[in-house]
């Protein structure tokens, strides 16, 4: 049995990985990162905006806070939106100190711009690559540092002891495929574990999210115990292309482009969908209104509306949006300049995860997350525009200090069960949500082995035979299940929810999970075997969806991303709370948590969010 | 084992292109391609919209792909389709088996740097009008295969640590919260070094780096150009990366064929990189005589 050791595990190598990675390096700890894409492939490098930070005259990082408060509708906790504004001026300078090719002003300073739904432009960027430029940066350093990296590793299991109550249990490691050589290895960390695996993206069939991204980490959290917070909350891009998802920037808009319906009509003004801001309303807006088009047949192939920019004229598309046109060309086959781009809404981004605190702690100790899998909670029910990247830095940095010891002092937003004040008794669900059977088996054993070397060896004997099972066995096609998955979810959990939708969708992820039951990998090879892995990942988008589903069919309002049919206002007297799922070893158990309004100096007032 | 198909690029030496020159040529392909297009699409009757795909196979380990050999996979073709959508189509619906690496689809991420009717290019990057039929996809030539499309990429790592891939100075500014500064030029002189995606497609067209395991190649050679034209390093920093590009498998080994730069997805001008560090490593070396 091959058991790699070390002192801080980090698992996943974007953003918020290396980040974690550095942090624990700097503390001294013998720290490797183990992750399935060597970590310059991460979707990191597709963040084109920027890096929120106050580093201005004129701004401070309370202006940034209250911002973020805003942009969250008053669902994210001060706290740690209040860490995140404080740190990330420190965060981006030490970008700048490592070589970050930031743009710049005519002084040398580093650029930044306004960004939607900021009191100041503090989006610190470089080029439209900013995300490129950050990943690229990050791992020059982590090379530097002579970090051992295991990159084309699929850690697939965590170790964790199986106490009763979540909040007994402890990390001892993980467990990961060698996906170049089959081999299935243990990884013992003394200090810690830090998921970092970024978005879920691929629940939905239509995502700008990296085919990679299936939410490994949340998914393996929450079956280990750690509660899933806010997972109804997911934001849709308005502009991207069909056939791929790849997004168009809202620079188009910004500069005059017009969105039309198959009757030539602009709809945003024609149908009053956002009769002052039309184009360049708020991204949940915009997507809405598309989406309606198509649904009352005004919409191209019954699919998308077009985005036209010809009027613009070729030399103004040329100087501006020129990286507009490649995009066009290369991934749909369109050139703007002569014809207007189909577009339709996108998955795009996560505002929910793994429950942690601001110190990236979960409630099982020595369990950690950071970036897009985890939700301390930064950004609520809504995500503002240049707030991921700092996101990632911040709580990556925090992550890996602490897990190799760092002292960062007690924090105040509380994790685990323990923190529920109140339960959710009237959930009408169509099906019973959870696990088939073998109801605790991601666990270490019965009978509680709490040795950390038995813990790790048990669970990787567990998924060895998981695996060896998987290729044994010829059964349904793993992908025939993802794509039913992907199709329901984006028919009934898109940016328009309504319960009977909510609950044909839980009724297709049973579904799902019972043809799971018999998935089987019909490739026999060791060597780089991608049906196995993409199995794996299947049952993780499993879990995942259904509790975004879940959480969505609780949430009765109008919150953010968060759209009701039948609950059209925000309803700020019962639901400024966290949507908490327990896995609870197998039956899904929902509670809340309430949001923490209390910051350092002041305490925020919720207002209508309007801009 | 490796395909070591090797298609002979049929340019020769050529004076430095400008900046400018590859950008206004950049649009005048892009322009050819959207004629072809149009051709391509006119041509389309209904029997046509089957693409054919001839994908190499190689499994160390299973019997019937021990010897590489090419599958053939009929894909439904749709307007805006990639090659990396028609091999995900093929693997969905056909053979699960059938792998590559992908990961973005957007061009970013750099894993699906193939072959392509013999030319390095990146998978979702390439549509399939722009092609002739039946497209022949294979493993970048040049490294080892480890199974069908996936190639090792370790010698490409490990030539990219070659060069000390990270930024490195002694002086940084004391002040609170204060940055380095960087002119625009300078910033705007690094700025498409700094766009790699450390997909390969250079290296795997080089005819050098074929022959000469050791030569560092247009990849890492552009990533030390990256650092030591980047004023915030200082002087003394520029003249260590130049003595490690200078060295006997570096900048000197490359013969302008410019298939590198004509292969990269990012439109870097890598020769034209290259050329500069040896002119730079000239200059330098002057000083001491």
């Amino acid at each position: 049995m091959r058991i790699h050791e070390h002192d801080v595990i980090v698992v996943g190598a974007g953003g918020a990985g290396l980040r974690a990675a550095i942090a624990a390096h700097e503390e001294g700890a013998d720290v490797a990162m183990v992750t399935k894409l060597h970590p310059v492939r991460s979707h990191t490098g597709a963040a084109e905006g920027g890096i929120n930070a106050a580093l201005r005259d004129g701004d401070d990082w309370e202006l940034h806070a209250y911002d973020t408060m805003k942009g969250s509708d008053y669902l994210g906790d001060a706290p740690v939106i209040e860490t995140l504004a404080q740190d990330a001026p420190e965060e981006v300078i030490q970008l700048e100190h490592w070589g970050m090719p930031f743009s710049r002003e005519d002084d040398g300073r580093v650029s930044q711009r306004p960004f939607g739904g900021l009191s100041f432009p503090r989006t610190t960027y470089a080029g439209a690559e900013t995300g490129h430029h950050l990943l690229h940066t990050m791992y020059e350093q982590v090379v530097k540092r002579g970090i051992k990296v295991y990159d084309e590793f699929y850690v697939s299991r965590l170790a964790v002891t199986d106490h009763d109550d979540p909040e007994d249990r402890e990390c001892h490691g993980c467990v990961a495929y060698d996906i170049k050589s089959g081999d299935v290895v243990g990884f013992r960390a003394t200090g810690g574990v830090i998921l970092a695996t970024g978005g879920d993206g691929q629940v939905f069939d239509h995502t700008t999210n990296a085919v990679a991204n299936t939410g490994d980490g949340p998914a393996m959290a929450y079956r280990v115990g750690v509660p899933a917070e806010d997972m109804e909350f997911v934001q849709f891009h308005p502009t991207t292309l069909p056939s791929t998802g790849v997004l168009i920037s809202e620079g188009v808009r910004g500069e005059g482009g017009i969105l039309y319906n198959s009757k030539g009509e602009r709809f945003m003004f024609e149908y009053g969908y956002a009769n002052n801001a039309g184009e360049l309303a708020s991204r949940d807006v915009v997507s809405r209104a598309e989406l309606t088009e198509v649904n009352n047949g005004r919409g191209i192939n019954d699919e998308y509306v077009y985005l036209d920019m010809r009027h613009l004229g070729d030399e103004r598309i040329y100087d501006r949006l020129e990286n507009i046109i490649h995009l066009a060309e290369d991934f749909e086959g369109v050139n703007p300049v002569e014809e207007p781009m189909p577009v339709k809404p996108g998955q795009h981004y996560h505002m929910g995860g793994i429950e942690t605190d601001e110190n990236g702690e979960t409630c099982i100790s020595g369990l950690y997350a950071a970036g897009e899998c985890a939700c301390a909670s930064v950004h609520g029910s809504n995500r503002l525009g240049g707030n991921a990247l700092p996101e990632l830095i911040v709580f990556g940095a925090r992550a890996g200090h602490h897990a190799a010891g760092r002292d960062l002092g007690e924090a105040k937003v509380q994790t685990g069960p323990s923190a529920e004040t109140e339960a959710e008794e009237n959930l009408d669900t169509p099906v019973e949500p959870g696990a088939i059977d073998a109801a605790n088996e991601d666990v270490a054993a019965d009978g509680a082995l709490v040795e950390p070397e038995e813990v790790v060896e048990y669970a990787v004997e567990a998924e060895r035979h998981r695996i060896e099972d998987l290729l044994a066995h010829d059964g349904t096609n793993h992908a025939e299940i993802r794509e039913d998955l992907q199709k329901a979810m984006t028919e009934n959990v898109n940016v328009f929810r309504e319960k009977e939708g909510l609950k044909k969708a839980l009724e297709v992820i049973r579904e799902c999970r019972e043809r799971y039951q018999d998935v089987g990998v019909s490739d026999p090879s060791r060597t780089y075997n991608t049906d196995l892995i993409h199995t794996i990942e299947t049952r993780n988008l499993i879990d995942i969806a259904e509790t975004i589903t879940l959480g969505a069919l609780a949430r009765e309002e109008f919150r953010g991303a968060h759209w009701r049919r039948e609950h059209q206002e925000r309803r700020d007297d019962e639901w400024l709370k966290h949507t908490m799922i327990a896995w609870n070893d197998g039956s899904p158990r929902l509670y809340y948590k309430p949001v923490i309004l209390e910051g350092e100096n002041k305490t925020y007032e919720p207002k209508i969010r309007s801009y | 084992m490796s395909t070591q198909i090797q298609e002979q690029e049929t340019e020769t030496e050529t004076e430095t292109e400008q900046t400018s020159e590859h950008q206004t040529r950049r649009l005048a392909e892009k322009r050819e391609r959207a004629d072809m297009r149009e051709r391509a699409e006119a041509d389309l009757s209904d029997a046509d919209e089957i693409v054919r795909l001839k994908i190499f196979r190689y499994d160390p380990e299973v019997e019937g792909k021990k010897d590489p050999r090419f599958d053939t996979f009929e894909v439904p073709f749709g307007k805006g389709m990639t090659v990396l959508d028609a091999l995900i189509y093929a693997r969905d619906h056909f053979d699960s088996s059938l792998t590559f690496r992908h990961s973005c689809r957007q061009a970013i991420c750099g894993s699906d740097a193939l072959f392509v009717n013999g030319r390095q290019q990146l998978g979702c990057k390439t549509q399939l009008s722009d092609l002739e039929w039946p497209v022949r996809i294979e493993p970048l030539p040049h490294a080892e295969v480890v199974k069908d499309l996936v190639v090792d990429m370790e010698h490409f790592y490990d030539q990219m640590e070659a060069v000390e891939p990270y930024f490195q100075t002694n002086e940084l500014p004391k002040g609170e919260l204060e940055e380095q500064r960087q002119t625009r030029e300078n910033r705007e002189k690094v700025k498409m070094s700094t766009r790699c995606i450390w997909c390969s497609a250079c290296m795997s067209s080089c005819n050098i780096a074929a022959g000469d395991n050791k030569y560092l190649g247009p990849a890492a050679i552009n990533k030390a150009y990256r650092f030591a034209m980047d004023e915030r390093e200082g002087e003394d920093m520029k003249e260590h990366r130049l003595n490690i590009i200078e060295q006997e498998h570096g900048v000197w080994r490359c013969q302008t064929q410019f298939s590198c730069t004509v292969v990269c997805p990012k439109d870097i001008p890598l020769t034209e990189h290259i050329q500069e560090l040896k002119r730079e490593a000239v200059k330098s070396n002057l000083k001491f005589w």
